[in-house]
């Protein structure tokens, strides 16, 4: 019945291979079958964002990519933002900003964050809201998280200026 | 999700061999963002998934002066809306495909696949209707061309049969005094689907005091995409001015046939056909004298 599939890619930076049933999404493989539980799972169809990933460098909800789909391609998760237990400046700038409460929509926006940084390294706050958009939070009502994005900005220009 | 095959055919002769072999049994998938929740919800249960991203037929992009645009059918909306020829000649598919869900959404959802799903409120259709394009659809050993105009035959049916596949969407390249807008009504600002969504294709005469010819299709107001060709008969040679403009959103409004459901009533759906309408055209306009 259920024929698995040999999955091989890279997982921020390290090489991972797992075996999968195609049927199962990106955010089920991370979570359940590699255990990388920082990647969360919310709504499941695409509307918001808690399974955000970077897949060949674009943010994607990793509920709506397959496990066999991204064979030969790169990924980065929540896991791989931090460089060791030095937090990137975007988690900083977060906990800076209060821009959680409950937690579960965070690792999400933080990797909408780095996504929308990495392509516009100062955007403006109708980009930030535009850019995530597709991450919803039931908590902070937005603005903490858009100061937080704000921040994160001026943080790594300040870290490349520096 | 019930238990499902998964094949990633590298050529477009071994997708169309798949599809011959076992096409009623397959379900094509591009960016599968709206493939994946059918099979979570079960209201499509293939035995096949057929990614079709490594085809490279259906990952061609390219402008040409005199064919116009090429669109493969796994195309990614960043990509299309990103690449400096649509942006230039034809905004109206940037209009369309930047408010199709969000960034994640874009980065993986493809033209291709939201012409295949037939929403009556996909985003992209309209704009390909009044553009003028043509869906090239494949099967072992044949080739057709059918308008989009005619790809939606109701509310998730096309033409498509089971051995066959979209390979390209293709544009005609634009004309002089020509330009086209897509703008859909949402209670939101961003991800949310169409109560109503316009788009329209102005082309006007050399002096820019008359409509040569008119395109407006809607969505979200009928089983298909409608293509209002009333619009087109009534606008041809006629002025461009306020009143011609105002008929032709009441001929929207006449053509459409809303039904009521929670995104808006059908009497709400009608009157904004006749306001988008009105606007879409005039925006059309604008883009055609620049301004």
């Amino acid at each position: 019945m259920s024929k698995k599939v040999h999955v091989q890619t890279i997982i921020n930076g390290e090489d991972v291979e797992f075996l999968c049933e195609p049927r199962q999404s990106l955010l089920e493989c991370l979570r359940d079958v590699i255990g990388m539980t920082g990647t969360k799972e919310g709504c499941n169809d695409g509307n918001c964002g808690a399974c955000t990933v970077i897949l060949e460098g674009r943010t994607v909800t990793s509920c709506l990519v397959l496990g066999v789909e991204v064979d030969g391609k790169e990924l980065t998760t929540i896991e791989g933002i931090a460089d060791g237990e030095k937090l990137h400046p975007i988690q900083t700038a977060f906990l800076e900003n209060a821009a959680l409460q409950c937690g579960i929509c965070t690792p999400g926006f933080i990797i909408a964050t780095k996504s929308l940084l990495d392509h516009n390294p100062d955007p403006s706050e109708y980009e930030i809201r535009w850019w995530l958009a597709n991450n919803l939070c039931r908590c902070t009502g937005y603005d903490k998280i858009v100061r937080a994005v704000q921040e994160s900005a001026k943080k790594i220009k300040a870290q490349a200026g520096g | 999700m019930k238990y499902v095959d998964y094949e990633r055919p590298t050529s477009l002769k071994s997708a169309l061999d798949i599809l011959s072999e076992k096409g009623d049994v397959t379900k094509i998938m591009a960016g599968g963002t709206d493939i994946l929740v059918k099979l979570r919800v079960r209201s499509e249960q293939p035995d096949l998934l057929m990614d079709s991203k490594e085809i490279p037929e259906l990952n061609e992009l390219s402008f040409n002066h005199d064919t116009g645009l090429t669109i493969g059918a796994a195309v990614p909306l960043y990509k299309l809306y990103a690449d400096a020829d649509v942006k230039k000649y034809y905004p109206a598919l940037v209009d369309s495909t930047t408010i199709i869900g969000g960034i994640p959404i874009q980065g993986r959802a493809t033209v291709g696949g939201n012409l295949c799903n037939s929403a009556p409120s996909a985003d992209s259709i309209p704009t390909l209707i009044v553009l003028g394009a043509t869906a090239s659809i494949q099967s072992s050993g044949k080739l057709r061309e059918v308008p989009v105009s005619e790809f939606c035959t109701g509310p998730g049916s096309n033409v498509l049969k089971s051995n066959e596949m979209l390979v390209t969407i293709n544009v005609p390249a634009p004309a002089d005094n020509s330009a086209a807008h897509y703008m859909r009504f949402i209670p939101r600002n961003e991800m949310d689907i169409a109560v109503v969504g316009v788009g329209s294709y102005v082309k006007l005469n050399a002096s820019g005091d008359k409509f040569e010819s008119v395109n407006v299709s809607l969505a979200s107001v009928a089983p298909t995409p409608l293509n209002v060709t009333e619009i087109s008969k009534f606008l041809s040679g006629k002025d461009v001015n306020d009143e011609n403009i105002e008929k032709a959103g009441q001929l929207a409004k006449e053509a459409s046939k809303p039904i009521s459901d929670m995104r808006g009533t059908a009497e709400y759906r009608q009157h904004l056909c006749s306001v988008l309408t009105k606007r879409s055209i005039n925006k059309s306009i604008e883009r055609i004298k620049g301004a």
